[in-house]
C-alpha cells in the first residue's frame, strides 16, 4: 500500500511539473494562455471564485486518483505481467466504499454550495437599480431613480476601433457608468428574443426573457472598466452585442449622471428612444 | 456474466432464404441488415456533422470572420452539427445500430419482435436527415442552436420555412426512435433465451433496456413541445409567446425534460458497451453485476429529475436551483460506481490491449475528466460564471465526443470482426486510436480554460484574448479530422483485405462468454435455429 500511495505522489508530482512548464512556455508567446477566471470585482464573483478553487482541488484530486488506478492496472495486471486472471467479483467493504465516500465528498461541495446559491439571490438593501433590455442586437439601460435617464448601447465596429484605447468586440458607444461600493440591484428583460446579460467579473449571467423581470444584484468593489457579452444565443449578431461597464466612486458617479441626462434627455420621452440613438 | 451451452451455428447457413439486394437492403426485416444499415447511415452522418466542426474550427482558429459570411451562417452549422450528431450520429450508432445487431443476438433471439416496425424506424430516419439537411439551405436556414429556443424559433427570430423543416425532421427522428425503443423493450422482455433471467442479462442489454424506457418517456415530451412550437409559428397559437399570455420558459423545461434523459440515451449504451469490452479484454468477469445493472437504472430515473440545471440562469426561484443542484450531485455516486466497477473488473486481470480495450480504457478516463466538470456545473451558484461559456462545451463534448463517440469506435472494431466475418488491422485500430485520442484532448482541454475565462458559446468571433487556446484546439482539430479520415480507410480496408475472422474472434473466455460469440462471423442471416440455453 505504501508503494501505490508513493506511485500515487510520485504521479501528482510530475502532472503538476507538466502543467508549470506548458503554461511558462506558453506565457513568453505573444498570445494570451489565461488559465483562469478574470478577475473578481464584486463580492459574489469573489465567492464564486473561491468556491471554485475547492472544487478545482476536488475534481483533480478524483481524475489524478482514476488516472493513477488505470495506469496502475495496465501497468500491474497488463497480459505480460499477470498471465492468471483473477475471477474475483464482489467485495462488499469496496462496494460500500465507493459508494459512501463519494456521498461525503458531495457533501463537502454541497454545503458551501448552497452558501453561495442563497448568497448570490438576493441584494440586502439595494441603494439603486439599473434596469437592462436585451434587443437584437444591442442593449438598453435605464436608470430609474435618476428621472429615468436611459440610453442604448452599441458595440463599435472593427473598423472604428481605436486599439489605444479599446477593444474588438467588447467596446461600446455608450458605456454604462456604475458607482463602486454601492449595492445595486440589476433588473433585466428582453423586447424581442431571449439574451443573457453576462458580466463575468461580477459573477452575473441572468436570461433577459421577453415578458419576465429577472433581477440580479452586484456591488462592485474596485473602480474600472469592465466587459461582458450575451450569453444566450439571440441570432446573428449575437457575438456583437457585448456590455461596457465603468465603475467610478460616487462623487463622480454623480456627476457624470448630470452630464448624461442632458447628452441623453431626449430619450425622455418613452418610444422614442430608438430614433433618439440614430438621430 | 452468462454461462452458455455453446452451439456451433455455421452449419445453419445453407438454409438460409437470400432475398435479393433491394429485398435485402430496402425492405430489409432483419435485424443484423437493419443493424448495418444504421451503422452505414450513423458513419456518414459522422462524417457530416463531422465536416462541421471543421468548419467551425476553422473559423474559429483566429479571432474575426474568415470563413463564415455572417452570425445567420454560423448559427446554422452550430445548429446543424449539434442536432446531426445527437440525432443521426449517436442515437443511429450506439441504439439502432449496435442494439439492433447485438440486443437479439445476446438474448438469443431469432430477430427483434417486431421486424417491420425495425425496418419503418431506420426508414424514418433517412428523410428525417435529408429534411434537416434541407432545412440548411431553406431561406436562412435553422439558426437557434440545437435548443431551438422561442422566440428565436419562433417567427419572430426566424421567418421562413427552414426552422419548421427542422421541426419535422425532429418529428420523424423521434418517431423512429419511440418505435424502436417499444421494439427493444418488447425482444428484451418477451424474447430471452431460457434461462436467461433479467438478472442474467448481459450488460449492454441492461442498458439498451434502461435506454429504451427513456426514450419512450421522454421523446413524446420533445413531440409535444416541438408541436406547440409549430403550431406558435404557423397557426397563431401563444404557448410560448409572451404577447399572447404565453412563457418561453415553458418550452425550455418541456425540452430539457426531454434534454436531460437523451443525453443518458447516449451515453448507458456506451456504458454496456465498454462493460463487456473491459470483461472480454481483461478474460475476468465484469465487477459488480447488479450493482453496474442497478447503477444504470438508477441514472435513468435520477436523469429525469434534474432538468432545470440546464435553466440556472433563466429566473427560477433560489429554492427550485437548491433543489436542481442537490438532485444533479446525487448522479455522481452511480456514476462513481460504474468508474470504480470498471477499474475493479481490470484490477487483477490479464489485461490484452487490443483496440478496442484501448478504446474503452480512453473512455473510463475520459468520462471521469466529463464527469467531474459536471460536478462543477451541477452547483446553482457555480454555474452562473460557467452557463453558456466554453466551459460547458468541454464539459458535453468530454462525456460525448469523447465518451460516446469513443465507445462507437470501442464497440465498432470490438464487433466488426463478428458483423463483417473480416479483422481489422490491429496496427491502424491503435493509430486511429492514439491520434483520435491526442486529437481530441488538444480540442476540449483548453476550451476549459477558455470558459473559466469567460469565452461564450456559439460565437463565431471572439475577443482577442483567447485566440491562443483557440488556435491550439483548432489543430487538434484538424488533427482528429485526418484520424477520422483514416477510419474510413480503415473501414474499406477491413471490408475489402480483412482476414477472415473465425467465431469466437477474441478468445473471449468461458466465464466472460456472451452469446453472439457463440455463432460463426458473420452469424447466419437467420440465428439460433435451435434456441440455445443459458444456465
Amino acid at each position: 500500500m505504501k508503494k501505490i500511495m508513493r506511485h500515487f505522489f510520485t504521479l501528482s508530482l510530475t502532472i503538476a511539473a507538466m502543467l508549470s512548464v506548458i503554461s511558462q512556455s506558453f506565457a513568453q508567446s505573444e498570445k494570451t494562455y489565461d488559465l483562469g477566471f478574470q478577475e473578481a470585482a464584486t463580492p459574489v464573483a469573489e465567492r464564486m471564485h473561491d468556491f471554485h478553487t475547492l472544487l478545482l482541488y476536488i475534481i483533480t484530486g478524483i481524475s489524478v486518483f482514476v488516472l493513477f488506478l488505470l495506469i496502475y492496472v495496465v501497468v500491474r495486471f497488463n497480459a505480460k505481467a499477470n498471465p492468471e486472471p483473477s475471477q474475483t467479483t464482489h467485495n462488499t467493504l469496496l462496494e460500500v466504499l465507493w459508494t459512501g465516500i463519494p456521498v461525503l465528498i458531495l457533501i463537502v461541495i454541497a454545503v458551501p454550495s448552497f452558501k453561495l446559491l442563497y448568497y448570490t439571490d438576493r441584494p440586502v438593501d439595494p441603494e439603486m437599480t439599473l434596469k437592462v433590455t436585451g434587443y437584437q442586437w444591442y442593449w438598453g439601460y435605464e436608470y430609474p431613480e435618476y428621472d429615468g435617464l436611459s440610453f442604448l448601447s452599441y458595440m463599435i465596429p472593427d473598423e472604428e476601433i481605436d486599439p489605444a484605447t479599446q477593444k474588438r468586440n467588447l467596446s461600446t458607444d455608450n458605456v454604462v457608468v456604475l458607482p463602486v461600493d454601492t449595492t445595486i440591484l440589476v433588473q433585466v428583460t428582453a423586447a424581442d428574443v431571449i439574451h443573457s446579460f453576462a458580466m463575468p467579473s461580477f459573477g452575473i449571467k441572468t436570461d433577459a426573457v421577453p415578458g419576465r423581470l429577472n433581477e440580479t444584484w452586484i456591488r462592485i468593489t474596485k473602480p474600472g472598466t469592465y466587459y461582458g457579452q450575451c450569453s444566450e444565443i439571440c441570432g446573428t449578431n449575437h457575438a456583437y452585442m457585448p456590455i461596457e461597464i465603468k465603475a467610478v466612486p460616487k462623487d463622480e458617479f454623480e456627476a457624470w449622471i448630470e452630464g448624461a441626462k442632458d447628452k441623453f434627455a431626449m430619450n425622455d420621452q418613452p418610444g422614442t428612444t430608438q430614433t433618439a440613438f440614430l438621430q | 456474466m452468462t454461462q452458455t451451452d455453446t452451439h456451433t451455428h455455421g452449419h445453419d447457413d445453407h438454409h438460409d432464404h437470400h432475398p435479393g439486394f433491394f429485398a435485402r437492403w430496402f425492405m430489409s426485416t432483419n435485424h443484423k441488415d437493419i443493424g448495418t444499415l444504421y451503422i452505414i447511415f450513423s458513419i456518414i452522418a459522422g462524417i457530416i456533422g463531422g465536416a462541421f466542426s471543421m468548419l467551425m474550427r476553422l473559423e474559429l482558429q483566429d479571432p474575426g470572420l474568415q470563413i463564415v459570411a455572417d452570425g445567420q451562417m454560423w448559427n446554422v452549422w452550430i445548429t446543424a452539427h449539434g442536432l446531426i450528431m445527437v440525432f443521426f450520429v449517436v442515437m443511429p450508432g450506439l441504439i439502432g445500430g449496435f442494439g439492433n445487431w447485438f440486443l437479439p443476438l445476446m438474448i438469443g433471439a431469432p430477430d427483434m419482435a417486431f421486424p417491420r416496425l425495425n425496418n419503418i424506424s431506420f426508414w424514418l430516419l433517412v428523410p428525417a436527415f435529408l429534411l434537416l439537411l434541407g432545412s440548411a439551405f431553406i431561406d436562412s436556414g435553422a439558426g437557434t442552436g440545437w435548443t431551438i429556443y422561442p422566440p428565436l424559433s419562433a417567427s419572430l427570430g426566424h421567418p421562413g420555412m427552414s426552422v419548421d423543416m427542422a421541426i419535422f425532421a425532429l418529428h420523424l427522428a423521434g418517431a423512429s426512435s419511440i418505435l424502436g425503443a417499444a421494439n427493444f423493450i418488447t425482444t428484451i422482455l418477451n424474447m430471452r433465451a431460457p434461462g436467461m433471467t433479467l438478472h442474467k442479462m448481459p450488460l449492454f442489454v441492461w442498458a439498451m433496456l434502461v435506454t429504451a424506457f427513456l426514450l419512450v418517456l421522454a421523446v413524446p415530451v420533445l413531440g409535444g413541445a416541438i408541436t406547440m412550437l409549430l403550431t406558435d409559428r404557423n397557426f397563431g397559437t401563444d404557448f410560448f409567446n409572451p404577447e399572447g399570455g404565453g412563457d418561453p420558459i415553458l418550452f425550455q423545461h418541456l425540452f430539457w425534460f426531454f434534454g436531460h434523459p437523451e443525453v443518458y440515451i447516449m451515453i448507458l449504451p456506451a456504458f454496456g458497451i465498454v462493460s463487456h469490452i473491459v470483461a472480454t479484454f481483461s478474460k475476468k468477469p465484469i465487477f459488480g453485476y447488479l450493482g453496474m445493472a442497478y447503477a444504470m437504472v438508477a441514472i435513468g430515473f435520477v436523469g429525469f429529475i434534474v432538468w432545470a440545471h440546464h435553466m440556472f440562469t433563466v429566473g427560477l426561484d433560489v429554492d427550485t436551483r437548491a433543489y436542481f443542484t442537490a438532485a444533479t450531485l446525487i448522479i455522481a455516486v452511480p456514476t462513481g460506481i460504474k468508474i470504480f466497477s470498471w477499474i475493479a473488473t481490470m484490477w487483477g486481470g490479464s489485461i490484452e490491449f487490443k483496440t478496442p480495450m484501448l478504446w474503452a480504457v480512453g473512455f473510463i478516463f475520459l468520462f471521469t475528466v466529463g464527469g467531474v466538470t459536471g460536478v462543477v456545473l451541477a452547483n446553482g451558484g457555480m454555474d452562473i460564471a460557467l452557463h453558456d461559456t466554453y466551459y460547458v462545451v468541454a464539459h458535453f463534448h468530454y462525456v460525448l465526443s469523447l465518451g460516446a463517440v469513443f465507445a462507437l469506435f470501442a464497440g465498432f472494431y470490438y464487433w466488426i470482426a463478428k458483423m463483417s466475418g473480416r479483422q481489422y488491422p490491429e496496427w491502424m485500430g491503435k493509430l486511429h486510436f492514439w491520434l483520435t485520442f491526442i486529437g481530441v484532448n488538444m480540442i476540449f482541454f483548453p476550451q476549459h480554460f477558455l470558459g473559466l475565462g469567460g469565452m461564450t458559446r456559439r460565437y463565431p468571433d471572439y475577443p482577442d484574448v483567447y485566440a491562443g487556446w483557440n488556435e491550439i484546439s483548432s489543430y487538434g482539430a484538424y488533427l482528429t479530422g485526418i484520424a477520422t479520415l483514416f477510419f474510413v480507410f480503415v473501414v474499406f480496408y477491413t471490408l475489402l483485405f480483412g482476414k477472415k475472422a473465425k467465431g469466437n474472434v477474441w478468445d473471449v473466455q468461458p466465464q466472460v462468454m456472451t452469446l453472439e460469440w457463440t455463432l460463426s462471423s458473420p452469424p447466419p442471416f437467420h440465428q439460433f435455429e435451435i434456441q440455445p440455453k443459458v444456465n
